[in-house]
């Protein structure tokens, strides 16, 4: 049975007199990487030039603020119980009286951590979180050389009051939208999250 | 006297100095050519363009940390780069470099000794160059670099006597003259060596390839089965004289490759220009026309020599002494008697 007709019959001829010569060949040959010089070097300068991105890149994480400034992230650990790499860990604090413009609702992470190498990049923590707190954003996570100082802290992660950063090509409205939708799988997770946390 | 001294030294340093600079920028645009055959950029950083590349080299090698092995014989092991590095550059010496200069009345050679013998000289220099790669891989008391070491000398070795029949049909189809400065006069007024000997100059630039160890006949240095060669062992700047010296070497085989086939510092209708131009016998501009010619074409066949190393693989041992022995060799026999044929109907030798 012939699948393909990539199929070459090999022949052992004897060479002929311009081949045993090789210099036919080496002209060929020598003619191709001369082609070469003529052709546009696809290097890309790096620090000076950059690849563009696509608008909807998924680069370092950001914990988002509210418009008042507040940290919008509950600590409801959706996030971390979305990520396929496991790299995201938290813990809970309670938010006392005279805090309300640091942390929106009464439950806060005390500590939010992502280690960005394990991290896969795949954006279902953004998917999964309810409060939109979490964004991936087109920055490029630094390189450093210790491991330890590749687990961003909350210091990393939380946007700067006076240095937001905007996110709106990744919170469009049929992403939001699509969060709405119920019945799909992380909303109903959540919704069954809810109802545990309501029996206690 | 004094005079003479003064120009004959200031001669030896600009050319010691020349080639040099050709050695250190023939690394920088070895990169840039390979990167050019590949679609790459090659070096762009230190300086304009990579321009400062060589320095920075250079400043490198120095600072590596200098490592002579314990079980190396510790003088041959210094010996060997610095025999290399002087081989290399003495060749220069014969090698005409512009038309004499006629300053206040006095005739200056831009070369820096015209011997009768030149080419022989070459050829005797050329073969001393083995020792120092040889005596460098000996030193070193390791296998690979003995093995490249062996390598180097039988390949230069066997190429040493296709290059130098070559010669021989060169010589006599130029008139007779060993001296490199009457082989480059004969070839005034665009007549050309390599219009007369083709086929001498093929084979004389393929040994001249293996000369210099370069690819496709690098197996002295074969990175894929040696480690590094004859120079394994080496490193610091003992390594860079290895590496400098071969670019040297490069350097100055183009030079005589167009020196002795492509007229040297003569191009054609080079009278007719300088008449045009209204210059005089021992102008310095008619010199450094000539300087600039043949610098050009040497820069014309070191750009040959990196197309070749990066557009043909390695040789196989075995292929390497079939090409020269069995090839090479008889070719360059029947070069020789098609010569002496052709010259004697020609007229120009008497039995």
């Amino acid at each position: 049975m012939q699948l393909t007709n990539r199929k070459v019959v090999v022949s052992k001829k004897e060479q002929s007199f311009a081949e045993k010569l090789y210099l036919p060949a080496i002209a060929k040959g020598m003619m191709i990487t001369a082609s070469h010089l003529f052709k546009k070097s696809p290097t890309i300068n790096y620090p000076e030039q950059k690849r563009p991105i696509a608008p909807v890149f998924r680069g370092q994480h950001v914990l988002k603020r509210d418009e008042n400034g507040a940290e919008r992230c509950t600590s409801c650990g959706m996030c971390a119980v979305a990520c396929p790499a496991e790299a995201i860990t938290m813990t809970s604090g309670e938010r006392k009286k005279g805090e309300e413009h640091l942390y929106r609702e009464e439950k806060y992470a005390a500590t939010y951590e992502i280690d960005m190498l394990r991290c896969i990049f795949c954006g279902l923590c953004e998917e999964a979180c309810p409060k939109e707190a979490i964004f991936l954003t087109d920055r490029l996570v630094d390189t450093e050389f210790e491991r330890r100082d590749f687990i961003y802290g909350k210091d990393k992660l939380v946007e700067k009051i006076d240095q937001r950063i905007d996110v709106t090509k990744r919170q469009t409205p049929e992403v939001l939208a699509f969060k709405k939708i119920p019945g799909l799988k992380h909303n109903e997770l959540f919704d069954k999250k809810l109802d545990k946390g309501n029996k206690h | 006297m004094t005079a003479f001294i003064i120009y004959k030294a200031l001669m030896c340093i600009g050319v010691f100095v020349l080639c040099l600079a050709a050695a250190a920028y023939s690394t920088l645009w070895e990169r840039k050519f390979a990167a050019f055959l590949q679609d790459r950029k090659g070096p762009s950083r230190a300086g304009w363009g990579g321009i400062l590349q060589p320095l920075a080299d250079g400043v490198k090698m120095f600072m590596k940390e200098e490592i002579i092995p314990n079980v190396s014989n510790r003088s041959l092991f210094i010996l060997g780069p610095c025999l290399f590095m002087v081989t290399a550059v003495i060749t220069s010496s014969v090698i005409p470099w512009a038309k004499p200069v006629m300053i206040n009345g006095q005739v200056y050679d831009l070369q820096i000794t015209d011997i009768n013998i030149g080419v022989i000289y070459l050829l005797g220099v050329a073969s001393i160059g083995v020792y120092g790669i040889m005596i460098g891989g000996w030193a070193s008391n390791n296998k690979f670099a003995l093995l490249g070491a062996v390598r180097a000398s039988s390949q230069m070795i066997s190429y040493e006597i296709p290059m130098g029949i070559a010669l021989i049909a060169l010589i006599i189809s130029s008139g007779g003259s060993l001296s490199l400065k009457e082989i480059v006069e004969g070839q005034d007024a665009g007549f050309a060596n390599f219009i007369w000997q083709p086929l001498g100059f093929l084979i004389f630039f393929i040994c001249a390839l293996a000369e210099t160890n370069r690819a496709p006949f690098d197996l002295p240095e074969c990175e894929t089965e040696l480690v590094g060669g004859y120079h394994t062992e080496y490193s610091s700047m003992k390594l860079g004289l290895y590496l400098f010296a071969e670019y040297i070497n490069m350097f100055i085989s183009s030079a005589i490759i167009a020196t002795m086939y492509f007229g040297g510092y003569n191009f054609p209708f080079a009278a007719e220009l300088y008449d045009k131009l209204g210059l005089a016998d021992g102008s310095v501009w008619i010199s450094l026309i000539g300087f600039g010619v043949l610098i050009a074409k040497i820069f014309g066949f070191v750009c040959l020599f990196m197309w070749i190393r990066w557009t043909l693989p390695r040789f196989r041992y075995d292929q390497l002494m079939n090409l020269g022995w069995k090839t090479l060799l008889p070719l360059s026999l029947f070069n020789l008697a098609l010569t002496i044929v052709i010259e004697y109907f020609r007229g120009n030798i008497h039995f």
